[in-house]
């Protein structure tokens, strides 16, 4: 096999603690991250809220620093280029971003944010850019009169197309995809995976696909990595994390998925209390405090599980087996 | 019962060169309390204005045509001056706001801002508007709130900000709450809790909810009945079993089917 495309090593985001949290202690994000993408491949990216995914996302893009670990892209240290070497590996490494209202500048036309990309990395003629943002705005399923809008003339679901649009028009190798497509409805959302996959077949793109609903990665992804208080607690191919998960956190995900079906037995909700204090980690499983596994023990609390291959998976659990 | 909310013949226009557009063109609803009403439908097709106009916050140059009728609890919402506009908007009917980021103030705290609107509907202590501030940050399911009561926006997860987002909503006890897509941001396990806290608050309180959302999974075990929207209008509306069960419309008939489903189980977490 050929080296990844993305290669994330060990990766460590801290915030500095500030005045908001107790004795000023640093906010521990991401916390040892590993995993890597090959060129056309789709990794998800899934876990609870404020596990550390957007962080993750961030510092890979190199939008913000990291305290520790390695982030290759193509080979190359992303953290160690300069100028116009790193320059030419932002146009291949793009991001839609969570918010896609705050990422789009309010005061540039839908048209030329689009076109924006073409232009800095000189990829079209100018005459050019307007049939080529016709087109990508097409391809999300946008009117292209829109192109003469402003930002805030848009719906939500617009604004979050636009930005997968201005992402894909300058040609990338790899998109990160920060819940992007939790504002649309399922039939524009089936559009726009179906325009992702087919890009992916056509030019090898790869996508680091986070995302809370679990059906939409069950569509898109190749494998999925599970991230719980900043770890990847379990990884795996994408129908054996959804069919079949090991670790206990993952279990609880799935079990919570609501049906699209009024007459199906309401979810159940495995996991109660809260995520452990991101700035006061505990030294066992961070698990450990609401795991609803029947084996639990006081070895989880004292001694923090590493990531194991478990059937198909990998899972950071003690007592994760076939029949968990 | 006689509704909470009656939406009459709602129509919003914006002017566009060659006249204008009306990007919600006669839609009419209503809202029992106590019911949970989901707004669904396609993207663009003018639920957010719907609910911005309940709370006449349509953006200009939008307005809101002649003709229209809301009436919530009574009284004419389109007839109101000023004053008591404002008193209506939070007591009445509060809006989870779809953009969060958007909607957050970046310069004051997550808590100051839910205490801010605790203060402004109740004639209380500042000491008990952060105490109130705080049970509601906790009630949403904010990790630690006492702490995160001190985080600007900008410091916490999309998640987090959304369910801040809604405290606020909650902070001045609504009759009504609006509540544009506000789970998109929270995995499952929040998500449900976030439901949970919003069906004891319709039981205990007759709170009830227009809740927009993409999320068919939730509409399904969640609303009493559901109005599908497409390009301005509402094509159709029906109690959530009937809907799935028999969809008249051809848009809802492709919406259900696009609908993603998980694989199968196979054993094991069962
Ligand atoms: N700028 C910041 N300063 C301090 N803490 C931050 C900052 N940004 C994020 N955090 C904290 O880091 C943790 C991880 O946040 P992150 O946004 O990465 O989560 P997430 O997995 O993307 O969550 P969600 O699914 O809700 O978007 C949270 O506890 C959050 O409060
Ligand atoms: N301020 C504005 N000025 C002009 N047009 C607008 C404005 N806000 C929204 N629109 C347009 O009105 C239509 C309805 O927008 P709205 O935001 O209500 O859609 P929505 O149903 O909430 O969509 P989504 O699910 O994508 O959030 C869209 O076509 C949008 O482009
Ligand atoms: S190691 Fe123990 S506490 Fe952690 S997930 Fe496994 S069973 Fe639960
Ligand atoms: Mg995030
Ligand atoms: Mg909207």
């Amino acid at each position: 096999m050929t080296a990844p495309l993305l290669e994330v090593q060990d990766l460590v985001v801290h915030y500095p603690g500030g005045g908001l949290f107790r004795r000023g202690a640093p906010v521990c994000a991401v916390n040892g991250v590993s995993f890597s993408v090959a060129r056309g491949e789709t990794l998800a990216l899934v876990g609870e809220s404020g596990s550390g995914k957007s962080s993750l996302a961030r510092t890979i893009l190199r939008l913000q620093a990291k305290q520790g670990g390695t982030v290759r892209f193509g080979g190359t240290d992303l953290f160690a280029l300069r100028g116009r070497a790193l320059r030419a590996e932002r146009r291949r490494l793009q991001i839609v971003f969570q918010d896609p209202a705050s990422s789009l500048n309010p005061r540039m036309r839908i048209g030329d944010a689009v076109a924006e990309g073409l232009a800095i990395h000189a990829l079209a003629p100018r005459a050019e850019w307007p049939a080529r943002v016709a087109a990508l705005l097409g391809e999300v399923g946008l009117d292209p009169a829109l192109a003469a809008r402003w930002p805030h003339e848009l719906s939500g679901g617009q604004k979050q197309r636009v930005a997968i649009a201005r992402a894909l028009a300058v040609e990338p190798a790899l998109v990160v995809l920060d819940e992007a497509v939790s504002a649309l409805d399922v039939s524009v959302q089936a559009q726009v995976l179906t325009l992702l996959t087919t890009l992916q077949q056509r030019r090898g793109l790869a996508y680091l696909f986070i995302a809370h609903d679990l059906a939409v990665v069950a569509q898109v992804a190749h494998r999925v990595a599970v991230l719980y208080a900043g770890r990847v607690v379990e990884e795996g191919p994408v129908g054996s994390i959804l069919t079949a998960p090991r670790h206990p956190y993952t279990q609880a995900l799935l079990a919570a998925v609501p049906a699209p079906d009024p007459s199906a037995p309401p979810p159940r909700l495995l996991l109660q209390g809260d995520p452990p204090d991101p700035s006061a980690l505990p030294p066992g499983c961070p698990l450990w405090p609401r795991c609803p596994h029947p084996a639990r023990d006081a070895h989880c609390q004292a001694e923090r599980p590493a990531l194991r291959p478990v059937g198909p998976t990998h899972a950071a659990c003690h007592h994760a087996g076939p029949a968990a | 019962m006689t509704a909470l909310l009656e939406v009459r013949d709602l129509r919003i226009a914006f002017p566009a060169p060659g006249g204008d557009r009306h990007p919600v063109d006669g839609v009419s609803l209503t809202v029992a309390p106590g019911e949970l009403l989901a707004l669904v439908g396609e993207s663009g097709s003018g639920k957010t204005l719907t609910g911005l106009a309940l709370l006449r916050l349509v953006p200009p140059p939008g307005r809101i045509e002649p003709g229209s009728s809301i009436r919530l609890d009574r009284t004419d919402v389109l007839a109101l001056a000023d004053e008591p506009l404002r008193q209506l908007r939070g007591r009445k009917a509060a809006m989870v706001f779809q953009d969060p980021l958007a909607s957050l103030n970046p310069v004051l705290t997550v808590g100051e801002q839910v205490s801010e609107t605790v203060r402004a509907h109740f004639p209380v202590t500042a000491r008990a508007a952060r105490q109130r501030a705080e049970a509601l940050l906790a009630e949403v399911g904010l990790p630690d709130p006492a702490r995160r009561y001190a985080a600007y926006p900008h410091q916490l997860s999309g998640g987090m900000r959304q369910r801040v987002m809604l405290a606020i909503a909650l902070a001045a006890e609504p009759a009504l709450l609006i509540a544009d897509e506000p789970t998109s941001a929270l995995d499952v396990t929040v998500q449900a809790q976030v439901l949970a806290l919003l069906d004891r608050l319709r039981a205990a309180h007759g709170m009830a909810v227009l809740l927009i959302t993409h999320d068919l999974g939730i509409v399904a075990s969640r609303a009493d009945r559901v109005a599908v929207m497409q390009a301005g209008r509402i094509v159709e509306t029906a109690p959530t079993a009937a809907l799935f069960r028999a969809p008249a419309h051809p848009y809802t008939q492709s919406l259900l089917a696009a609908i993603p489903r998980l694989p199968r189980a196979a054993g094991g977490a069962t």
